[in-house]
């Protein structure tokens, strides 16, 4: 008989009650189950890789959770979670650079450098996104056009690789590593301490100035034309009735130095509607317009409140984190939640290429609840997504019926925007496959970037939900 | 990156994977409801001793639906300190798991007045030491994640110490009442724990030395399977298959002592 005396669970590595949870995407449409670590210092982060190699695990780097689609998520991985390392490390408000830790969010970085006359010269839609998080997808704002991307603020930055290895990187020093980290994925090494470049600036006002398109080739135009005259400009498109939109195009304030309203406070979103209602509960309202006469209601309401060309000044905060205005809008989209399709497409495919995609959405019943529409110019980096054109990102609700339609329509979509020479945006679109990818990155950007992961992962340690989809038989 | 990771596909927001582990598929009744959980497009991680009925399941299975919906695992369950590694193996490479299956089990029949510890103490260890082990690492994580079902497949056997088979009735009663237990602690977390309890399966057993002769109200592997992924899916806690058991052990169950020891079943 075989005596099994004693049962010696010795290979216990993790206390799964503590690490092991349901991470969810920003769009509360993709969740996975992982050990999340919560690293504080470089050899933490050491540690987790050492672990992760003893246990054959993979490693994907999460910061806010702010992606739409996988990029920090890594079924049955582990995921390190960047946000305890917070700290503004160093604030020079005589020439305007920041030193801060990874999970700094630039929420933290705009309340530290407003008060002294200066913003952060990228910022998303949301200020929830981290540092660490905003490097890796490259993240561009209204103002891609003129400004870039954030990547071309950054004056230096410091990683650890999973060899233990730890670098700095900057335009000059490791540039090969600069270009591709930024824009990586966190699949090369994770950034630790990021240094920045902020912008000046001679007030706490913006000045808007909104006026209607009519069609999306107004709207189309407008991007174009305007964009030189304007520092920030964004279209919204109503993408039921096709065409209908309004453009918001903003520039610096020069003539209000009332540093009063370079104040936190001045700044700061109110958290009540009309005085009385919690914003948090606000999403609960909208749930039952988010479907597709709800959407056309609002979308048809909010195109007539704007017909009036107007111009108004407001908040730095209030113009840039248009997602914040309305906390947790993306559970307004219900159980399945939302993805986004973004495509980036030259000047002269853009109008053609989207009329058809929208139409074709219309067609099948599956409008998108929001377009929104951005001018871009290229830059440097190695998994780059943007070009000398212009952006359309579509918000779809999902459901049950609606999945696989909507699956096969964004494979079409995609076959379109590589016909008319486009790009896609790794923190966005959730359906990518590897071969779309590599049809436009190309197989050397591929290639370059497998040879430069080899070097910093040997192992293979760093890997993402996001990774395998669109690298993966690549 | 190990190799399954590659073959099992990824979950995307609109094309959503439910994943599975199955720990004693190469059985009747697991076969059966492995091919029953493909079908309702789960991805599978399929655990038993020997890959020699597995592997040939999965390539059955990953024909018919052109893609790699089972993955085969060569395991003991009573290879209890093995247990923890191999769960965060397979949880990695299914990238997930929302269900849990245990259905491994042994029986051996001895004759009424055989008493042989040795084969009891196989059927404690497959029946309940082996579901133990396996359950200490899915359970918490299935808490931790606020999520999840886990299928224990026990039997009616369990609802009842009968003169035929001590070894094999405590060993079922057991993993009943420790499923009972552990549905009492996950259900505040949002974790769905089922008994299943088979009456008679027209599986391997009863060509077994001392099995019975007649099956007595017998249902096929795939019948149960059907059961048990009724029970899957209405979030039952405890499923009979077939149900006429429910109403035959609502009697067994009420049959005074005095009486069921007389009794020579």
């Amino acid at each position: 008989m075989n005596a099994r005396a004693t049962f010696n669970f010795k290979h216990e590595t993790f206390n799964m009650k503590n690490t092991f949870t349901t991470l969810e995407n920003f769009g509360h449409s993709q969740s996975a189950p992982s050990y999340r670590f919560t690293p504080t210092t470089a050899d933490e982060i050491y540690e987790s890789f050492r672990l992760a190699k003893k246990t054959d695990l993979t490693v994907t780097l999460r910061g806010a959770g702010r992606s739409y689609n996988d990029a920090s998520l890594n079924g049955g991985g582990i995921v390190l979670d960047i946000t305890g390392m917070n700290q503004i490390l160093e604030w020079d408000p005589g020439s305007g650079t920041v030193r801060c830790e990874a999970g700094v969010t630039l929420e933290q970085l705009w309340q530290k450098v407003l008060p002294d006359g200066w913003w952060p010269p990228v910022v998303s839609g949301t200020m929830a996104t981290t540092l660490g998080g905003c490097l890796g997808a490259n993240i561009h704002g209204k103002n891609n056009f003129r400004m870039g991307t954030i990547g071309e603020h950054v004056t230096e930055f410091t990683a650890v690789l999973p060899t233990g290895a730890e670098i700095t990187c900057s335009p000059k020093k490791n540039s090969d590593l600069f270009h591709s980290m930024i824009s990586g994925l966190g699949m090369l090494g994770v950034i630790t301490t990021v240094t920045l470049q902020m912008k000046k600036i001679d007030s706490g006002l913006i000045e808007v100035h909104a006026w209607p398109t009519r069609t999306l080739a107004e709207q189309l135009d407008s991007l174009l034309e305007g964009a030189p005259n304007y520092d920030y400009i964004v279209g919204w498109l109503d993408t039921i009735t096709i065409g209908h939109g309004q453009i918001h195009a903003a520039n610096y304030v020069h003539d209000d130095p009332d540093p009063a309203k370079m104040q936190v406070d001045f700044q700061t979103l109110p958290n009540r509607l009309f005085g009385v209602m919690p914003k948090e509960l606000l999403h609960y309202i909208m749930t039952p317009f988010f479907n597709n006469p709800g959407a056309w209601l609002i979308n048809t309401g909010k195109y007539t409140a704007s017909v009036r060309r107007h111009t108004f000044r407001q908040s730095h905060a209030a113009f840039h984190f248009l997602l914040d205005y309305i906390p947790k809008w993306e559970l307004s989209y219900g159980r399945n939640g939302l993805i986004q399709y973004q495509s980036f497409l030259p000047k002269e495919t853009a109008l053609q290429t989207w009329s058809e995609m929208l139409a074709t959405a219309k067609k099948r019943g599956l409008p998108s609840y929001l377009g929104v529409t951005k001018r871009h110019r290229p830059d440097d980096f190695l998994l780059s997504h943007a070009l000398d054109g212009l952006s359309l990102a579509l918000d779809f609700k999902v459901t049950d019926r609606n999945r696989a339609k909507l699956s096969k329509m964004l494979q079409e979509f995609d076959q379109m925007v590589l016909d008319a020479g486009g790009r896609f945006y790794f923190a966005k679109n959730s359906e990518t496959s590897a071969e779309t990818t590599r049809a436009f990155l190309g197989d050397e950007a591929v290639m370059r970037f497998k040879k430069l992961k080899k070097r910093t992962d040997p192992d293979g340690l760093l890997e993402s939900d996001l990774y395998r989809r669109i690298f993966g038989n690549s | 990156m190990p190799d399954t990771q590659k073959m099992i596909p990824r979950a995307t927001p609109l094309t959503p994977i439910k994943k599975a582990i199955v720990v004693g598929a190469s059985g009747g009744i697991g076969t059966a409801l492995a091919r029953r959980l493909a079908q309702e497009e789960y991805v599978l991680a399929l655990l038993d001793r020997s890959e020699d009925i597995l592997n040939p399941l999965c390539d059955e299975i990953n024909q018919i639906y052109g893609e790699t919906r089972a993955v085969a695992y060569e395991h003991d369950a009573t290879d209890y300190d093995k247990v923890p590694d191999f769960f965060r193996k397979v949880v990695a490479d299914l990238g997930g798991i929302d269900l849990f299956v245990y259905v491994a089990g042994m029986i051996y029949f001895p004759t009424l007045d055989e008493f042989n510890f040795a084969e009891d103490y196989k059927m404690v260890e497959v029946n309940l030491l082996g579901a133990m082990a396996w359950m200490s690492q899915v359970a918490p994580a299935f808490q931790s994640m606020g999520s999840g079902q886990i299928v224990g497949v026990s039997s009616v056997a369990g609802d009842r110490g009968r003169v035929s088979n001590p070894g094999y009735n405590a060993s079922k009663a057991g993993f009943t009442c420790y499923l009972e237990a552990l549905r009492n602690r996950l259900t505040r977390h949002g974790v769905n724990v089922i008994t299943i309890k088979p009456g008679q399966v027209k599986t391997g057993v009863f060509d077994l030395p001392n099995a019975p002769e007649k099956p007595v109200l017998a249902v096929t592997a795939e019948q149960a399977a059907e059961g048990i992924w009724k029970a899957i899916k209405k979030r039952k806690q405890v499923a009979y298959v077939g149900g006429i058991w429910r109403w035959v052990m609502l009697v067994l169950t009420h049959i005074p002592s005095v009486i069921f020891r007389r009794l020579s079943f």
